[in-house]
């Protein structure tokens, strides 16, 4: 009877770009991950649709710095994107120089949304809304805060040298989940922000 | 052998995986035990990241929790066995059968499966290890860990009190103003950690960790069973980790989720759990009838009848499972036209259940039967799984349930769904791979009385709890009067829950009896079909020396059944052995991919663990500094885990060669 042949050709060896268990272990994290912002959304929608006052009580949200935020959480992803990219194209300067805007970005968007909560009439424990509204950007807040963390970690490895153009995985992990929790926010800005003006 | 040159600098991104054996003894097999070896000690023991080791950790500890539940069940059948008993009081009685039903369903359900697939996994699989050692490690330090916690009130008299599925407003702060339901919330959410890094690791191992050859349609039913749970738990325990902590803010920060009269929805509550719990009632099943249809066939001498039916079955089961969960809240109120769309899908759910149940009967029925101690597992839990099953489409009958919710007809249901279906075959699982896990053969005739005195004894002791419910008895009643006729079928259901109590001590004798002069096994006690079985009793702790080549679905029976021309390549593989290695392949066809690097042992995954439960206690306690402190500390061990290694091949300073102690 025949016996199975071996394959001889050559394999790469230890953790390979997206053929890497970090990166599959990435992607059912981000499963789990998005139901839970799914569940605390459908919480939103639930208890929102049954509202018997106002939704939102003190008034429709006002759009304009909110709507700036977003646009600096995208912008940092696009950054993460190139810096990515270059150290790909082994240019480790440009590389290290985009992580850090987007370090940067990503703070902005934490201060900013600080003084969005600190700007609110209300907080957690004053009405239905409050609560919901501060624990729904609280855990956006919780995943940004982690984003950073691991953002400024990679910044860290790749000034340490970790990195170059065949091995920066964490790079490409670590990026992802950062797009991730930007995808979010379009959501939970979808849901919080935009659709009281439906 | 490895056609690249020794010294080309890229050897180390890319290299032929070496071909060739590795017998016993060689020098090949010593180098192997080295490289995987866990250090003696306390240090090792800490350390570990063996998953045949994480895997005995997780079946002993779940164990233990299903004694004392169970040893709570029988505080409870002493006070129901006759009338007007006082030997409880209310609240403790309340506190008794919400900590055997959270024991129960969370500490022991899931993980003693997770035990058997952790340890078996990679064997069926052909690899050296789960795809994420240290993740797996962590998971059984965080269940171990929410396990102590949920225990943590009980001594003081202040255990969770409010049933597991803990409804509020009765568990609300207005309500339960103890520490009870605040263990209860904090400890699911930690758990809820423990089961998501847990699941995690299995989807992952089962995409990339199979022996080359073992394509997606060759794979054991286990693996279908907790792949598919463990899906099911991605997407549900969000869900209720979410209504718990929910609940522990209203109840220590005062949002208002919860809180009716500020516009919040004690029905979110039910919404949020359900959706959790009914997929969660297949993830603690599904792979439990996995090890019947893999360890069944062995004993009916024949491949299990339908292997593709009842892979799809599973699948199948569990998508259902999460459009059902509205029947548990029948007798909420909901529309009328709600309901019975989700009794109907509820009805539907047991065609899945139905073919796997006719697979199992015509394997036995084509097979050659042999009557020892597992196989009389397997048939009584056929036919406790077709009682449950009948007892279960009749509560989805919509207007029957109103009937019957909340009666004892629900408590014998449950009993023979999760008994049934969980215990059953984890005992006679056990009873199977224990040769494996030791090298030792259990005794069969003790095998055999366990096995009917656990038959009958639960079949006395739940049975009539069927008629008790239609006769009226409603659960969660701490005692009863004399006069409602309801004195003899209780008594009879007292003596049945302890006559199975004596079954699972039959067991545990055999168990001690067997683990120390038991017969020696050999690699194949049972002439079983499945790759776990090629390996040494116990394996050692690369498990193969050469990852095979898997040509079939019964690599061991090939010759026997004579499929097919080709025959898998078991004592000839790949060695794999510059530092630890093994073989990850292609999702669907597994075909060699990578050559991967797996961790060494390490303390992070402990620290983690503690850190994270930690964590919780802070919350628990309100010590918000503390708990800083130690999210804190979690990160630090987080960091120190994640550090790119230099044995991992994942940063550019381990491709210099100062590598020399590693090649050694
Ligand atoms: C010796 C075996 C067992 C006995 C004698 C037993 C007995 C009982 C009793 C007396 C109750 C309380 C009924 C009531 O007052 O409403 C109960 C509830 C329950 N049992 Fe068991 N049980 C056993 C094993 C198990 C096992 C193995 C499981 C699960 C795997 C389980 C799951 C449950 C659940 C989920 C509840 C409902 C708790 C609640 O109402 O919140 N039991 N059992
Ligand atoms: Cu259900």
């Amino acid at each position: 009877m025949a016996k199975l042949m071996p394959l001889l050709e050559p394999l790469p060896v230890g953790s390979y770009g997206k053929r890497s268990s970090g990166w599959w272990g990435l992607l059912a994290l981000i499963v789990t991950e998005g139901s839970l912002f799914g569940y605390l959304l459908f919480s939103y929608f639930y208890l929102a649709s049954q509202a018997l006052e106002h939704w939102p009580p003190d008034g429709l949200p006002k759009l304009a710095i909110p709507g700036i935020n977003t646009i600096i959480l995208l912008a940092s992803s696009g950054f993460i994107w190139a810096s990515e990219r270059c150290l790909k194209n082994k240019k480790m300067r440009s590389s290290i120089t985009l992580m850090a805007v987007a370090i940067i970005l990503g703070t902005c968007f934490v201060m900013i949304q600080l003084r969005e909560w600190s700007n609110k009439s209300y907080n957690m424990a004053t009405n239905l809304y409050g609560s919901l509204y501060f624990t729904i950007t609280g855990f956006h807040m919780a995943h940004v805060v982690v984003g950073v963390i691991i953002l400024s970690l990679l910044l860290l490895w790749m000034i340490l040298g970790y990195f170059d153009d065949k091995r920066y995985l964490p790079v490409t992990i670590g990026g992802f989940y950062w797009h991730f929790v930007d995808g979010v926010w379009l959501f939970v800005f979808t849901a919080l922000y935009l659709t009281p003006y439906l | 052998m490895n056609p690249i040159a020794k010294n080309s600098p890229d050897e180390l991104l890319i290299r032929v995986p070496e071909f060739g054996r590795a017998p016993l003894g060689s020098e090949a097999e010593k180098r192997l035990a080295s490289l995987w070896e866990t250090l003696p000690g306390w240090r090792g023991w800490l350390a570990t990241v063996d998953h045949k080791e994480i895997g005995l950790r997780y079946l002993v500890t779940a164990f233990i929790f299903l004694l004392m539940g169970g040893v709570e069940a029988l505080i409870m059948r002493v006070q129901l066995a006759r009338p007007d008993q006082a030997l409880l009081t209310p609240e403790q009685y309340n506190q008794l059968f919400t900590m055997h039903g959270v024991t129960m369903i969370f500490l022991y359900s899931l993980p003693i499966l997770s035990g058997f697939s952790n340890y078996l996994w990679p064997l069926l699989l052909g690899s050296r290890d789960m795809a994420f050692p240290r993740l797996n490690a962590l998971s059984y330090w965080l269940f171990l860990f929410a396990g102590i916690f949920l225990y943590v009130s009980f001594p003081l008299g202040q255990a969770p009190n409010a049933g597991w599925f803990n409804y509020v407003p009765f568990s609300s702060l207005e309500f339960n103003t103890g520490p009870n339901i605040d263990v209860y919330a904090l400890g699911m959410v930690l758990l809820g950690i423990s089961t998501t890094v847990g699941a995690i690791n299995f989807v992952v191992t089962l995409f990339r960790m199979r022996a080359p050859g073992m394509s997606i349609n060759r794979v054991p039913i286990l693996v279908w069973g907790t792949l598919t749970a463990s899906v099911g738990n991605l997407l549900a325990v969000p869900s209720v980790s979410l209504a718990f902590f929910l609940l522990w803010l209203d109840r220590q920060i005062g949002t208002h989720f919860f809180d009716a009269a500020n516009g919040g929805k004690p029905l979110l509550w039910q919404h949020l759990f359900w959706m959790f719990g009914h997929p969660w009632v297949y993830a603690i099943v599904l792979p439990a009838m996995g090890i019947v249809s893999d360890a069944l066939p062995t004993f009916c001498r024949r491949p299990l009848v339908g292997y593709a039916a009842v892979a799809l079955s599973t699948m199948a089961t569990m998508l259902l499972g999460f459009e059902v969960w509205i029947h548990h809240m029948f007798a909420t109120g909901l529309p009328t036209l709600a309901l019975s769309f989700f009794g109907a899908a509820s009805m539907v759910i047991s065609i899945p259940s139905a073919v796997a149940v006719f697979a199992w009967v015509a394997t036995i029925w084509l097979g050659r039967p042999v009557f020892n101690t597992p196989f009389l597992f397997f048939a009584g839990f056929v036919m406790l799984f077709v009682m449950g099953g009948v007892s279960g489409v009749m509560t989805a009958a919509v207007p029957l349930d109103f009937q019957l919710n909340d009666t004892y007809f629900i408590v014998a249901h449950l009993h023979y769904v999760l008994l049934g279906i969980n215990v059953f075959p984890v005992v006679g699982g056990i009873y199977y791979w224990f040769p494996k896990f030791f090298g030792r053969m259990m005794n069969e005739t003790l095998g055999k009385w366990s096995f009917w005195v656990m038959f009958i004894g639960f079949n006395i002791g739940f049975f009539p709890m069927h008629i008790a419910g239609l006769m009226g008895m409603p659960r969660r009643i701490y005692t009863y009067s004399g006069n409602m006729g309801w004195n003899t079928i209780n008594m009879v259901t007292s003596v049945g829950a302890f006559l199975f109590a004596a079954g699972i001590l039959i067991f545990m004798v055999n168990v001690l009896i067997s683990l120390k002069r038991g017969e020696l096994a050999g690699d194949n006690p049972w002439d079983a079909a499945t790759l776990e079985w090629s390996a040494p009793s116990p394996p050692k702790a690369y498990n193969f020396a050469v990852i095979p080549l898997i040509a079939s679905r019964h690599p061991l029976w090939e010759d026997r059944l004579n499929e097919g021309e080709a025959r898998s390549s078991l004592d000839e593989g790949y060695l794999l052995m510059q530092g630890r290695e093994t073989l990850a392949t292609t999702p669907l066809d597994a075909k060699p991919d990578l050559i991967l690097k797996m961790p060494e042992d390490s303390y992070a995954p402990f620290y983690l663990g503690l850190f994270s439960a930690l964590i919780f206690a802070g919350l628990l306690l309100h010590w918000w500094d503390f708990a800083g402190l130690m999210a804190i500390a979690a990160g630090i061990a987080l960091t120190a885990w994640m550090w790119p290694g230099r044995k991992l091949e994942q940063s550019v300073p381990a491709m210099q060669p100062a590598k020399e102690s590693e090649h050694g």
